[in-house]
């Protein structure tokens, strides 16, 4: 599969998709936040500098989960009470999923259309929900906002204003996050996974660690 | 890094800083993880995402107060994997006004993350968050939660204050700010919830020497001795108390099936039967023997019987088993005495007419019996018989091993159950009520210690 290229409509540099399906991206050198027309890029914004963050994982990273392999193509970071998490936007081979990194803790989710889901603000800690014959109990009500986009990403996403996430956990390792970003909110379903599970391959690395 | 060129990440360090409130140098050992940070000149808890490190907090620290036990910047090996102590926190409760504190430590891995240990009283536990969530069993008098098939029981809820605090936090750490912890127990591990709010955060620790936190992090000296029984230690005799049960199970078996070889092998062969009239009416000697017997086989017991129809009255038979063959004589006495009559509280009676013994290990070979009776002069003629069988199996031999097998297993069994009673004195459920603990053995509270002098924490 040959990668699909363009250039930068802002500074020329040569802009490389990963995925072919890929909506957004970002340029690698000015950091001009581009959006794919039929033709060519469209600019549509620019990303600010990016907070300090210490994620292992990098655009590029390789890794497997549920033995499928997967590369991390792009990112939205966003900011909450705890500093910054990552929602690293994986490609598969069937399609794409998130890797979720909040302080070295992962969770995997896939986008999962067409279950019922409460109006934003309706949902409590404690509340009992059942998809797909899980139930998950929310566990925390997380507001956040975007901090910054880098890389790939499947559907158009910056400038955006304070998001509420809805976190769900189940007594049986599964993990649910409603992202109420849109007006429609959105359902992901997945799981933990231990840094071990993932076999990572090009990882950051961290000086003094190895 | 936005004008630097494709500098996906780059490489995080360790950030030097200097707090904002005294100019001392501040250290991000965890690098952009860290929430909140200390400077541990002047106590101001920093915001460590905010690159001016705003203070939000600063707070008084007692003279004296005990230095992390594990310094901060060391790192040490836990599951294989390297760590480094990044954060030390004191969190106390308070029981009838009595403040017990235990020491929380936090550790980072830049690909693992956070984990933290715990000590109290010499006894540690290394922890790390739960990523699925325990079911609690609130229906029953003693709560439980179940976690991947185990089930945990309460031991104690308590709210705990942070007292306290040194290094980094990925979390926003204030002295004086409470959660509501509980414990929940199936030694070695232990699963705790710590609600915040609406918030509950679980996690499960387990029970791990001092010994091996020496070890991990080489630190030099001894750890801290053990007081007493913590909440989750493993009893060191709960695994030996089902090995004893186990081993016990395996002799009674080997026991069962020697006992049924003996039985069916053993030959019970009667070789002497013999009645005789004993005259106490005559004097002189009275002494006889018997024919001559064989004992065949391999080395065996020899059975005698005795009966006699003494009726308040007594017979003494002194006995003599001789080899004819080597000369060589086993001497016993038997008694058969018989008494009974009737008093105030009616008929009564002492002895029996039968006596029964066992001469043990006789080797085969050609013998006979000298007997010699004895009784008092003139009580007419006392009529007995006597009997000898060959190879009979012995049920007092099952009993002796028996007892002896039952006698470490059960006291093992006892002092278990002693340790599981140390235990649970000190939960919710202790036996030593609340209303009396000035006394040493005032229920404890979990985790938690009583740091002697530490009365300032609030």
């Amino acid at each position: 599969m040959t990668q699909p290229t363009a250039n930068c409509p802002n500074c020329g540099a040569k802009i490389t998709f990963r995925w072919s399906s890929s909506v957004q991206t970002v340029c690698e050198y000015c950091k001009s936040i581009l959006i794919r027309t039929d033709i060519d890029l469209k600019k549509v914004g620019q990303v600010a500098d990016l907070p300090p963050n210490s994620s292992p994982i990098q655009i590029g990273t390789e890794g497997v989960y549920d033995r499928q392999a997967f590369v991390a193509v792009g990112r939205i970071i966003y900011e909450y009470n705890r500093g910054t998490w990552n929602e690293w936007h994986l490609v598969m081979n069937n399609g794409s999923a998130w890797l979720s990194d909040a302080q070295d803790e992962y969770v995997v989710t896939f986008s999962a259309q067409g279950r019922k889901l409460p109006a934003a603000g309706q949902s409590q800690v404690g509340q009992r929900y059942t998809w797909d014959n899980d139930t998950y109990v929310v566990t925390t009500i997380t507001k956040a906002h975007y901090r910054g986009v880098e890389g790939e990403l499947p559907f158009q996403y910056w400038d955006k204003d304070d998001v509420v996430f809805v976190d769900l956990m189940s007594t049986s390792g599964k993990f649910a996050t409603i992202d109420y970003s849109d007006e429609v909110p959105a359902l992901y379903l997945g799981k933990a996974v231990e840094f071990e599970e993932f076999n990572f391959k090009n990882l950051r690395k961290f000086e003094g660690w190895s | 890094m936005s004008t630097s060129g494709p500098n996906p990440g780059g490489t995080p360090q360790v950030r030097s800083l200097n707090c904002p409130g005294c100019g001392a140098a501040i250290t991000l050992r965890s690098l952009s993880q860290a929430v909140t940070v200390v400077c541990d000149h002047c106590h101001s808890i920093l915001d460590a995402q905010d690159p001016r490190l705003t203070i939000l907090q600063k707070f008084k620290a007692a003279v004296g107060e005990d230095p992390p036990l594990i310094p901060l910047g060391t790192r040490g090996k836990i599951r294989g994997t390297d760590y480094e102590a990044v954060g030390f926190q004191r969190r106390t409760i308070h029981v009838d006004g009595v403040p017990y504190s235990w020491h929380e430590y936090v550790l980072f891995n830049p690909y693992k993350g956070f984990r933290y240990l715990t000590e109290y009283n010499g006894h540690w536990n290394d922890t790390s968050i739960l990523r699925s969530l325990p079911t609690v069993n609130n229906d029953v008098s003693r709560a439980t939660v179940s976690y991947l098939g185990d089930t945990y029981k309460h031991f104690q809820t308590a709210k705990a204050g942070t007292t306290f605090v040194l290094g980094e936090f990925p979390w926003q750490v204030r002295v004086g700010e409470s959660s509501d912890v509980s414990d929940y127990v199936s030694p070695p591990r232990v699963i705790s919830s710590e609600r915040t709010g609406k918030e509950v955060t679980w996690s499960m620790g387990e029970y791990i020497s001092g010994r091996d936190i020496w070890k991990a992090f080489g630190l030099q000296g001894e750890p801290p001795e053990r007081i007493g029984v913590y909440e989750n230690q493993p009893s060191p005799l709960s695994a030996d108390t089902n090995a004893i049960w186990v081993a016990f199970g395996g002799f009674m078996l080997v026991l069962v099936v020697m006992m049924i070889l003996f039985w069916s092998f053993a030959r019970s062969e009667q070789v002497v039967e013999g009645n005789y009239a004993f005259n106490t009416n005559k004097r002189g000697e009275a002494s006889f023997v018997t024919d001559v017997f064989q004992l065949k086989g391999h080395t065996s017991d020899l059975e005698l019987k005795t009966t006699a129809d003494v009726n308040n009255n007594w017979i003494y038979l002194n006995y003599a088993l001789i080899n004819q063959d080597t000369g060589q004589a086993y001497d016993f006495g038997r008694e058969v005495s018989y008494y009974s009559g009737y008093d105030e509280d009616g008929s009564w009676s002492e002895g029996s007419r039968a006596d029964r013994v066992v001469i043990p290990s006789v080797p085969p070979g050609n013998y006979y019996l000298r007997v010699e009776p004895e009784s008092d002069f003139g009580h007419g003629t006392i009529s007995y018989s006597i009997s000898a069988s060959r190879d009979v199996p012995q049920a007092s031999f099952l009993g002796i091993a028996l007892l002896a097998l039952l006698i470490p297993a059960g006291l093992i069994t006892w002092r278990s159950m002693n340790f599981e009673h140390l235990r649970w004195a000190e939960s919710d459920y202790g036996s030593t009520g609340s209303d009396d603990d000035d006394s040493e053995d005032a229920g404890r509270p979990m985790s938690l210690g009583n740091l002697s002098g530490k009365r300032d924490d609030s």
